[in-house]
């Protein structure tokens, strides 16, 4: 039996089927063969969609508010992990009083983030203390602030007017006090410049060896040289050059004559080739009465 | 042609075959003592390649035009698409189109001392164009020869010392109208000439070899419609023809000789031909096959010595018709008289031996050179002239000599001269 239904006719030997593509097909084919059209199709296209399906989501109101809404909570759940949170602060090398100051100044609530510190400006905040030479602000591991301080150590008490200022050894102000009892183990210094020339008063303090005890403070005269005031009003007046050569040559004098123990008011050194005396006025007339008995 | 991309189109009576080339910029096979530039196929690489069967094309010519502009298509389509590249330049070659030889002269005097660029511009300008006629469009015009006083035979004289140039030069003319059409049909596929050319010229470049295009030899380019003749000398063409009958015209007869249609015919020549008969053709019987479904005519049979009786004489008469024709250029005063079969009818079996009766005794079969890239099945005679026009692309060694029009010839040239000047000077 065979069907009666028509079978495709057989190809003609030797005849290959190559049909001619149409004249659009053939200008399709060649158009997507351009390099920059297939650039513009491949990614042009994807690019521009993408675009415009993410600008017509943005465009409504409620959209950004719940995108922001979601970045500001994701942003918030990492940083508030624990692994990010301080606890504490540890202040360490100050003073109690400056402990309390920084922590006076500093004005934080604890627990917070790490990312809502901003160091920076903590370090600012501490450094702005005069008595802070340096300071390192961290975040130790264990969430603990530490703020690390290199405090300036007062060597003199600077009397300027009516305050009594301390001062370290360069010279920069570390604080104030109210009685001079306060600091009574530092030397004081006073006068106008007396902090740009601390070094040359601290040797000289040092350089005074038996008159120590006697020894009220050092006077900065026209900020040029120095005046070493004792007890019982006594004065040293210091030349402006090599001021140490001439302590030490009144040091020497006090503890071969015992100069400074007798009434005179005022040792002048200023010029090194005459040194002066200057003795208080009983003493000048037992001395003139001792010259005119003999 | 130093970087891109072009595509190679030859339009044949059986076949249209499209390459797409890439040139890859500067040659990586560099010239170096001894050892030619190999023609230029080196800098290129065949990236696409298709045929497809030839439609609205006869003797070498388009004949229908929207069938041809459909067949070309199909095949620069292909290409493209193995090639994945779009190609927007072409260079064709056609078979047909009565090509015409003339060899003409020019003679100078040389201006200087020596011959420059200017002096060869002027001697090529100063050959003296024969009047070949109304509808005819020049194809190739090369300068073949220079002489120089009384030293022939130059290739390049440019920079030697003389008084006296005089050129021997070659100009193929073919038909306006063939031109005119198979530019349309290319126009018309949204692609751009860049170059035309004949294709019994660029079979002869690659299926000659150096030192028969040196010696002197002809190629003969078998093609489907047409038979092609170049004839080589000194690396030049010097003359070209063609025959109008081909592979085709021993189809048809084989249709007409032994009642079949044109399709089966093709296939019985492409799988039993052949042109020397042996007493063992009388017994190999050939089914001949039909879809007719009437069982007699379906079921016939020939013997192959019957199918050698049809094809010989039409074989004999192309290969009778060529022999006229190179005797008409004189071919017999070659110095070497060599005869090199290609394109797709050179396949028959047995050609050789009969063309060897014909032609002379020096015939060898030629296939193309071989070319980077190019498929095993294009590797055939039958892509003589594909290939040859590959290398065309690589190497023009045409009318584009570089030399400078001469001055008088061209008025736009005198502005140029100016900048030149004023460039110079400054």
């Amino acid at each position: 039996m065979r069907s009666l239904t028509a079978r495709r006719a057989p190809q003609p030997a030797g005849i290959r089927r190559d049909p001619a593509p149409t004249r659009w097909s053939y200008r399709y084919q060649r158009l997507m063969l351009t390099p920059a059209f297939r650039a513009l199709v491949r990614i042009g296209l994807p690019v521009l969609l993408i675009v415009f399906i993410a600008t017509a989501w943005i465009t409504n109101e409620a959209n950004r508010a719940m995108l922001t809404a979601q970045i500001a909570a994701l942003k918030a759940a990492v940083q508030d992990r624990p692994e990010f949170l301080v606890t504490g602060m540890e202040i360490d090398g100050a003073d109690p009083y400056l402990t309390d100051a920084i922590n006076e100044a500093v004005q934080l609530t604890f627990p917070l983030s790490s990312f809502d510190l901003d160091l920076a400006a903590l370090r600012d905040t501490v450094a702005r203390f005069g008595a802070v030479r340096d300071v390192v602000v961290r975040v130790q591991p264990g969430g603990t602030l530490s703020i690390a301080v290199d405090q300036r150590v007062p060597v003199a008490v600077w009397r300027y007017g009516e305050e009594l200022r301390l001062i370290d050894a360069e010279g920069v102000i570390t604080g104030l006090i109210q009685n001079r009892g306060d600091m009574a183990a530092l030397p004081l210094i006073a006068g106008d410049g007396a902090k740009d020339a601390i070094d040359e008063a601290l040797a000289l303090f040092a350089a005074t060896g038996p008159v120590r005890p006697r020894v009220r403070g050092l006077v900065r005269m026209g900020e040029r040289r120095w005046d070493m005031i004792l007890d019982r009003a006594q004065r040293i007046l210091l030349p402006t050059q090599d001021p140490l050569a001439a302590l030490d040559r009144v040091i020497a004098l006090h503890e071969a004559e015992d100069l400074l123990e007798r009434d005179v008011l005022v040792v002048d050194m200023r010029n090194a080739a005459r040194p002066t005396m200057r003795l208080s006025e009983p003493a000048v007339a037992i001395l003139r009465r001792a010259a005119d008995n003999q | 042609m130093q970087r891109g991309v072009i595509a190679i189109l030859d339009v044949g009576t059986s076949k249209i075959a499209c390459l797409v080339l890439r040139f890859d910029g500067p040659e990586r096979f560099t010239t170096v003592d001894g050892v030619g530039p190999m023609a230029g196929q080196s800098s290129f690489r065949v990236i696409g390649a298709a045929t497809t069967r030839s439609r609205g094309v006869r003797f070498g010519e388009v004949d229908a035009m929207a069938e041809t502009e459909r067949a070309i298509r199909t095949a620069v389509q292909s290409a493209q698409k193995m090639a994945k590249v779009r190609v927007d330049h072409v260079i064709a070659c056609l078979s047909g189109a009565r090509p015409r030889s003339y060899g003409l002269d020019g003679e100078v005097d040389v201006h200087g001392a020596v011959v420059t660029d200017q002096d060869i511009g002027r001697v090529l300008a100063a050959c003296d164009v024969p009047d070949y006629g109304a509808g005819r469009e020049v194809l190739h015009a090369q300068p073949v020869n220079f002489a120089l006083d009384h030293r022939s035979g130059m290739a390049d004289p440019r920079g030697q010392t003389g008084a006296r140039l005089t050129t021997d030069m070659h100009l193929l003319t073919v038909d306006a109208s063939a031109i005119e059409n198979l530019l349309y049909c290319i126009k018309r596929c949204d692609l751009e000439l860049a170059g035309l050319a004949s294709s019994a010229y660029v079979s002869g470049i690659s299926a000659l070899v150096e030192d028969e295009q040196e010696l002197g030899a002809a190629c003969i380019d078998m093609g489907g419609g047409a038979t092609g003749i170049s004839v080589f000398i000194r690396k030049h063409m010097i003359y070209a023809d063609s025959v109008r009958m081909g592979g085709d015209h021993v189809t048809s007869d084989i249709s007409m000789g032994l009642q079949v249609p044109l399709a089966t015919a093709e296939r019985i020549k492409t799988l039993h031909g052949g042109i020397m008969a042996t007493g063992m053709d009388d017994r190999e019987m050939i089914e001949i096959g039909g879809t007719t479904g009437d069982w007699e005519l379906d079921r016939r049979t020939a013997s192959r010595a019957e199918l050698i009786g049809i094809m010989r004489p039409r074989v004999e008469e192309i290969l009778e018709e060529v022999r006229l024709r190179l005797d008409a250029a004189g071919f017999e005063h070659l110095p070497s008289q060599k005869i090199v079969l290609t394109g797709g009818g050179s396949q028959i079996p047995g050609l050789d031996a009969l063309a060897s009766k014909i032609l002379g005794q020096q015939v060898r079969l030629g296939r193309p050179l071989r070319v980077q890239g190019l498929p095993q099945a294009a590797t055939g005679p039958a892509f003589a002239a594909a290939v040859g026009l590959t290398l065309f692309a690589a190497h023009p060694q045409d009318e584009w000599w570089d030399f400078e029009i001469p001055a008088e010839r061209h008025a736009g040239r005198s502005f140029k001269r100016a900048v030149k000047w004023f460039k110079d000077n400054w």
